[in-house]
């Protein structure tokens, strides 16, 4: 009896303990956090985004001394995909090791709640490819970054490469799509452009929403997609959804050429379960994949030093190569702000002004070794996902993804207006007075 | 020693029907509250305040509902989180349509449709039992998620279908939405946990609680003495989805700042449901400790290992989380069925007996 409740006395006063010890520790350097996800249903493409986002960064440290000499501090928090635990991570990382330079939430629902937390603590929170569309519009979003492009303008990319394919938008007339879709706010972000689009280009399209709970039971879904025959069906999916439906669109014999991903429903874990049937399976990407690109020779220096975060035969993939395109335009953000301020240690708010002002042509980009990895940027104060939002075409042979086009530019004149509604009403629910960019 | 009840006379009738009887019991719980309202703001930072305290007091709301329910009431619901998310979507509602109505106002509003929302949920407890009504309540839960996700009137026609909580300020502070300080939002939390658990308190001890507990230890005899088991069964389940929804309004105005269907899904109600097993059934204490229990622990085991800066990476340390957390649940669960609120109650009786034990 004693011993036992001497046990229980020492397991509460144990965790006790455990919360109270929280204290941060001051180091000289630039503090990276990353929210990420290695653990639960998302981990298959939580885990190579975070190795490619921390190898690229370690390989900064190991190659070049830090950005311009001034250390990078990298550190990880594990959200589990979760939102409450996003926002625990995000509090407890912000004031570390001098504060936070930018956040990567990684997840749509994080995102969404970060946005106005970070905006009051001055952190630019970068959400590449995902979160809040609308957050293209820096007037109303000054610290959210959502560069190289949105949902809204992929969905019009990839519209435009069915018609490229066709030979010309006259011929999407008449055309019936399959839209297959999460049913879940991110699955939901393209219907109203995908609707505006079908308007003007006078094609129909089916929806097919896959709920959450269930996104791995997809029979009735193609059985339905079987019979009503559409050209092309576009996906927006996650997860475990993706191999499903590649596979199920397989036993259904469904063209693969002809299903198309977005670029979160485009990566290897989506496809090899498939096995051969996925074979032809489009997505769509903003980044390059494969270990060709010139800055290989130094990640895997990072590796022959052995101070890679993973294991080598695993990097290079689709997911891995999009995590070192983020850290990429960090860095090259952090240079854009050391040129204003000095090559010191930055703030957040010194960040917000390097990732505003970040501009990267083709040459800069050529000279990071990075060329086809990455797509040349140019932000500015009212535009946050930069002036040439573009995707590829990648296809899927069976054993790598290969790039089968150039850039595919979106239609922003299209999407602006309708990126600029939502932040105008977001400002006027939320009080905000949008601030001068001219 | 330090706790006794002999020599304290109670000549009032008044002082016998009091919520603590003992002097040091309501000092203690009076000690407790004041030093919550001041001490905790003072000595806190904003982690602590913003992410720790804050979800720990909404979450403990929550468990109190579903302690209602399922401690006092003996009705298994796996509807926790819908409830929540009932009082979330509709106090969103109300706060953008209804712009001039003061905050508690909107929190209490969007708690009483989640109580209508539980008492329509709750017609089926009349015939069905146990693990039966545990699955109605989860179509409760998969229903009503759906219904938020499917239609956009919910959500204001949000595009995301994601919505920001309106800042809104009680006595000129602002206490929702993420300008206002996590003092503010603390203490507008923390008075609405203290209100809502006195008037547990009161409830489970005064004849709607001891009804309550007649139906749940034995339906048939507590009906053949007089208890309506329609009114007794329903009133549960109005009063557990009100605490619900209030502390899913609060979710979504002071914690997380948006209204998010994904933060009450089914792992939201089970998360409650182990605090309210962890904690003890049937007691507002339990709710308090299983809330604390639950929600912190994984957060300090994750800490630990970040603290003293040992070299594991990111998913290793979330797999000792979830294998320390695991194996403490069963290491409790083993040492004390009754939940930690019976852990209290011993170490109670051993403190009046203290320093002669028997």
């Amino acid at each position: 009896m004693r011993i036992r409740n001497l046990t229980l006395a020492l397991a509460g006063a144990a965790a006790g303990l455990m919360g109270l010890a929280g204290t941060a520790s001051a180091a000289e350097g630039i503090y990276i956090p990353n929210l990420v996800y290695k653990t639960g249903p998302y981990a298959p493409s939580g885990t190579p985004v975070a190795h490619g986002f921390a190898d690229y960064l370690a390989m900064i440290n190991l190659r070049d001394g830090g950005v311009n000499g001034v250390p990078i501090i990298y550190e990880e928090c594990e959200t589990g995909y979760k939102t409450d635990r996003g926002v625990e991570c995000y509090d407890r990382v912000k004031g570390e090791n001098g504060g936070a330079v930018v956040i990567n939430p990684w997840s749509t629902g994080i995102t969404y709640a970060l946005i106005e937390k970070a905006t009051v603590d001055k952190i630019p929170l970068f959400s590449i490819g995902y979160g809040r569309t609308s957050a293209a519009d820096g007037r109303v979003f000054p610290y959210v970054f959502n560069f190289p492009s949105t949902y809204w303008n992929q969905a019009t990319a990839i519209v435009r490469y069915i018609a490229d394919q066709e030979g010309g938008f006259d011929k999407l007339k008449g055309k019936n799509l399959g839209f297959v879709y999460l049913d879940h706010p991110y699955g939901k972000e393209p219907i109203p452009t995908l609707d505006i689009l079908a308007e003007k280009y006078g094609f129909t399209y089916d929806k097919y929403p896959v709920p959450p709970a269930s996104m791995t039971e997809q029979k009735s879904i193609w059985l339905q997609i079987r019979r009503s025959k559409p050209a092309y069906v576009v996906m927006w999916g996650w997860g475990a959804m993706n191999s499903t439906a590649v596979s199920e669109a397989a036993n259904v014999k469904y063209p693969m050429d002809k299903f198309i991903g977005n670029w979160w429903a485009a990566a290897e874990p989506d496809v090899i379960p498939a096995g051969d049937g996925a074979i032809g399976y489009k997505g769509a990407t903003f980044n390059g994949v494969g270990t060709d690109f010139k800055i290989y020779k130094d990640i895997n220096d990072l590796y022959g030093a052995g101070k890679g975060t993973w294991t080598k035969d695993q990097i290079g993939g689709v997911l891995y190569s999009r995590g070192v395109a983020t850290a990429a335009y960090i860095v090259e953000a952090i240079k854009t702000a050391q040129l204003k301020f000095g090559n010191r240690v930055i703030t957040g708010e010194e960040m917000q002004y390097g990732l505003e002002n970040l501009k990267l042509d083709a040459a800069a980009i050529e000279k990071l070794g990075l060329t086809g990895l990455m797509p040349p940027v140019e932000i500015t104060c009212a535009n946050h996902e930069g002036q040439n939002p573009a995707i590829k075409i990648q296809q899927w042979n069976g054993k790598v993804w290969e790039i089968k086009t150039d850039w595919i530019p979106a239609d922003t004149a299209l999407v602006r207006p309708l990126i600029e509604q939502d932040a105008a009403q977001y400002a006027k629910e939320n009080n905000i007075t949008p601030r001068s960019c001219s | 020693m330090f706790y006794r009840e002999a020599g304290i006379f109670k000549t009032s009738y008044a002082a016998d029907q009091a919520l603590f009887r003992i002097p040091l019991d309501r000092l203690f719980v009076i000690g407790v509250v004041v030093a919550a309202i001041v001490v905790v703001p003072l000595i806190s930072n904003e982690y602590w305040l913003g992410s720790i305290m804050i979800p720990v007091l909404i979450l403990s709301i929550a468990a109190l509902g579903l302690n209602i329910l399922t401690g006092y009431c003996g009705q298994v619901s796996l509807g926790t989180g819908a409830f929540m998310a009932a009082g979330a979507y509709m106090a969103y509602k109300i706060a953008t349509n209804f712009t001039w109505m003061p905050i508690p106002l909107v929190i209490v509003l969007g708690g009483l449709c989640a109580a209508s929302i539980g008492l329509a949920f709750g017609l089926p407890s009349l015939r069905i039992k146990g693990f039966y009504l545990a699955v109605t309540t989860l179509a409760a839960q998969f229903f009503l998620l759906w219904l938020f996700q499917k239609v956009p009137w919910f959500v204001n026609n949000s595009a995301s279908g994601v919505p920001t909580a309106p800042p809104r300020s009680v006595f000129g502070e602002l206490v929702t939405g993420a300008e206002a300080t996590p003092e503010a939002r603390y203490l507008f939390v923390l008075a609405f946990t203290v209100v809502l658990a006195v008037i547990a308190g009161n409830l489970v001890r005064g004849r709607i609680g001891r009804t309550w507990m007649a139906i749940r230890d034995m339906d048939i005899a507590a009906e053949l003495i007089g208890i309506r088991p329609l009114h007794t069964k329903l009133s549960a389940f109005a009063i557990s989805s009100f605490y619900c929804g209030v502390s899913g309004a609060l979710w979504s105005f002071c914690y997380i700042n948006t209204v998010e269907s994904s933060a009450f899904d089914i792992f939201r109600s089970f998360m409650i449901l182990f605090m309210v097993i962890v904690g003890g059934l049937g007691s507002v204490l339990g709710s308090f400790l299983g809330a604390f229990f639950i929600f912190l622990l994984p957060i300090a085991l994750n800490n630990v290992v970040t603290t003293f800066g040992l070299p594991i990476a990111t998913e290793t340390i979330s797999h000792i989380e979830f294998m320390a957390f695991g194996g403490l649940i069963v290491f409790f669960l083993i040492v004390e069925p009754h939940g930690l609120a019976r852990l209290w109650q011993i170490a109670k009786e051993k403190l009046r007996l203290w320093p002669f034990p028997y």
